[in-house]
């Protein structure tokens, strides 16, 4: 008689966690999980802690209290290598280098994805005519653009997406809300933040909310 | 993290108020048993202990620069091993007794290098000679200067305390080096007069032996005592906000925390 | 047993090691040649400095001749020292450190490749150019194989030491001082070494051992280096 196989575990599971700075708490407790092809939407207005506590779950800052989990075991300091993408304030990339340069490092770093090429990932998000610019003449939007392109081409199971929507018009909104669907019916998770001007796509999200 | 491996009474300390408590009890007692032995040995060595026969009264200036250089040593290592704690478990008290080493350990290498210099002078004709304790000794000095430069130019105290502790740790190779250059190389420098792993190979009379042994033993109980009291202040500034440091400004009773923060 | 499903829904063309340290080597490569005008200045720095020396001593070559050595190595050693200390800022400002820890190498091999590129397009050039400063301070021809040498080991080892003190200063205040205080200490055993072989090749004497502790101490640093500096880097992302 054989048993059920046992329910898998999230890809990304928080319990308890916490986050203090010079003694104020910051965030927390805070109890949540991601499943492949689930996402979160943690909201809260500007000084909430939303930044400390993606950067606290990608590994960046050490958790005051709490447990993070990756895949049900305990994170350790190389548990997200490979496995995690972090899209933060910051491009990641080098200014003095294009797009297409940047990218291309990027991929003989951490590889990519099946069938993903840095030129297919610069024309889905609408670069193209950019591609061989150094990025410091580029606008903010594009530069967010280029670092949309990088979650495309780098593999990656979780999504760690801090304000991803910042410095992008319309369209570029769209692109950010299609990009996520297509990362979640791949079977991967996002978390994302925002402080809320913008209408979340998905309306199955799970949404946290930091602050008071 | 799990600190079930720690005896008791260590968990009980590494909680600042507790600390505050126990350092503020325990540091007039070590200062003033610091300052009696202190007595005891300069007494002991600048009016007890007969002349050098190859000296004269010109050598009784060990009686503050063997002991200082004793300490020098000591208080990086010192230093070296709460960094190390800070590094590795992140506690808050390793953090700010590793930094609170730091200018006391600067100072008496100082002392060291000036009453060094002071009896170089009258021994070897010269304030100054490159060899390789003096020289290992002066880069003990920059070792401690960079640790505490590192320290300061943080804006967040504990992660600058972290910084400086793991420079305090790639320097610690510099330990051995000071000790052992005289054994290394010919040095101007005497060698080793007193040999802790053998008495008997000591070259020291025991009449200049025990008075050096109780500033030894002065100087530490001063490092203790000068600690306590400056960890005390580093713990006050670095919690400010919290509820045990304003109950102490306030003069009301604090509510008493088991758990270490 | 279940085995984790991080990574096995997105199968990956996965990095290898030796292409991640490629890709890092070339990306290093293509910044400093965009740059490579400033990599003429600490050139340009030593020349000048060399040249002062017979000004401010005099031009009597004997003089010349026996301080040579020492005076090349304590060049090298403060035209190193700019280069070094903005090793890790430009990535900590952009971004780019963030994204090495998450990556699937390790951050200490990371460090590793970042100072061998350093080493290669700031220190090698001020080697090549030895020969050059050599014959301005009338450094005697039989001395200036070992003096390469000697550099040959003793700038990597400072390049090693100096990333662990960059990656610690990245995260703090622009402070200039700050990185020749720390470096200072750490520096003057390595002088010593490398210019007591250049003295003893200049006077005759056996000068293989100075060099051997020099190889020793390189060896140890290449272990153990980035291994702080990866440690160093996490701190100063930290914030």
């Amino acid at each position: 008689m054989t048993t059920p196989p046992a329910p898998a575990a999230p890809l990304l599971s928080a319990h308890r966690l916490a986050f203090s700075r010079n003694d104020e708490p910051v965030f927390g407790p805070l109890d949540f999980s991601l499943g492949p092809g689930e996402t979160v939407l943690v909201e809260g207005d500007n000084g909430s802690g939303k930044t400390t506590l993606l950067r606290v779950l990608a590994g960046m800052l050490p958790s005051a209290e709490g447990e993070i989990r990756f895949d049900g075991k305990p994170a350790s300091r190389d548990s997200r290598n490979g496995h995690v993408l972090w899209l933060g304030h910051r491009t990641g990339m080098n200014e003095s280098l294009s797009a297409h340069e940047n990218l291309g490092f990027l991929a003989g770093l951490y590889g990519t994805r099946p069938g993903m090429t840095a030129i297919a990932a610069m024309e889905r998000v609408g670069i193209a005519a950019w591609i061989d610019e150094p990025l410091r003449t580029l606008s903010a939007g594009q530069k967010k653009r280029v670092g949309l392109a990088r979650l495309l081409l780098i593999p990656g199971d979780i999504w760690l997406l801090d304000e991803p929507y910042a410095n992008l018009d319309r369209h570029g909104i769209d692109l950010v809300n299609a990009l996520i669907a297509e990362h979640c019916a791949r079977g991967g998770a996002t978390l994302v933040t925002s402080h809320g001007a913008v209408r979340f796509a998905d309306p199955r999200a799970r949404h946290i909310r930091l602050g008071t | 993290m799990s600190r079930s491996y720690l005896p008791h009474w260590m968990h009980w300390l590494g909680s600042p108020p507790n600390f505050y408590r126990f350092a503020g009890a325990w540091r007039p007692w070590l200062m003033a048993a610091a300052l009696i032995a202190g007595a005891i040995g300069l007494y002991g060595g600048l009016v007890l202990a007969p002349p050098d026969y190859q000296q004269g009264d010109a050598y009784r200036i060990i009686f503050i620069h063997v002991p200082s250089a004793w300490m020098s040593l000591f208080i990086y290592a010192t230093m070296a091993v709460a960094g190390l704690i800070a590094l590795v478990w992140r506690v808050k008290l390793a953090e700010v007794i590793a930094m609170e080493c730091a200018p006391t350990g600067a100072a008496f290498t100082f002392i060291t290098l000036v009453t060094g210099s002071l009896w170089g002078k009258p021994m070897w004709g010269t304030w100054w000679t490159w060899d390789a304790r003096l020289t290992s000794e002066l880069v003990l000095l920059f070792l401690y200067l960079g640790v505490i430069g590192l320290y300061n130019a943080f804006e967040d105290r504990r992660r600058g305390a972290r910084a400086a502790s793991l420079l305090a740790l790639v320097g610690i190779v510099n330990l051995p080096i000071v000790h052992y250059s005289v054994q290394w190389w010919n040095t101007l420098h005497q060698g080793t007069t007193v040999d802790f792993l053998d008495p008997a190979r000591s070259s020291i009379a025991p009449s200049m032996l025990w008075p050096l042994l109780v500033m030894a033993l002065a100087t530490h109980l001063y490092f203790f005592a000068s600690l306590l009291g400056r960890t005390r202040t580093g713990l006050l500034s670095l919690e400010s906000g919290k509820q045990w440091v304003r109950a102490l400004v306030d003069g009301q009773p604090e509510r008493t925390t088991g758990a270490p923060t | 047993m279940n085995e984790g499903r991080i990574g096995r829904s997105m199968p990956a063309a996965k990095a290898g090691m030796a292409g991640a340290c490629i890709a890092l080597l070339r990306r290093d490569f293509v910044l400093a040649w965009r740059r490579r005008g400033e990599l003429f200045l600490p050139l340009l720095y030593a020349v000048i400095v060399a040249a002062l020396f017979p000004f401010a001593l005099g031009p009597d070559p004997e003089l010349l001749a026996r301080i040579a050595g020492g005076v090349l190595l304590v060049i090298v050693v403060l035209a190193m020292l700019p280069a070094l200390e903005s090793m890790f800022r430009a990535d900590l400002e952009d971004g780019t450190l963030e994204q090495w820890l998450l990556a699937p190498q390790p951050l200490a091999l990371l460090a590793l490749i970042r100072v061998i590129a350093h080493w290669l397009t700031t220190v090698l050039p001020l080697i090549v150019v030895m020969p050059l400063l050599g014959v301005l301070l009338n450094l005697p021809v039989k001395v200036l194989p070992v003096l390469i040498v000697a550099l040959l080991l003793a700038t990597p080892l400072l390049a090693l030491l100096g990333s662990v003190l960059s990656a610690l200063a990245a995260g703090a205040r622009r402070s200039g001082i700050l990185m020749a205080l720390m470096l200072l200490p750490l520096a003057v055993p390595v002088v010593i070494f490398a210019a007591g072989a250049v003295a003893a090749a200049q006077s005759g004497m056996p000068y293989i051992a100075p060099l051997m502790w020099l190889a020793a101490a390189l060896v140890l640093a290449i272990v153990l280096a980035p291994l702080a500096c990866a440690a160093a880097l996490r701190i100063a992302v930290e914030s």
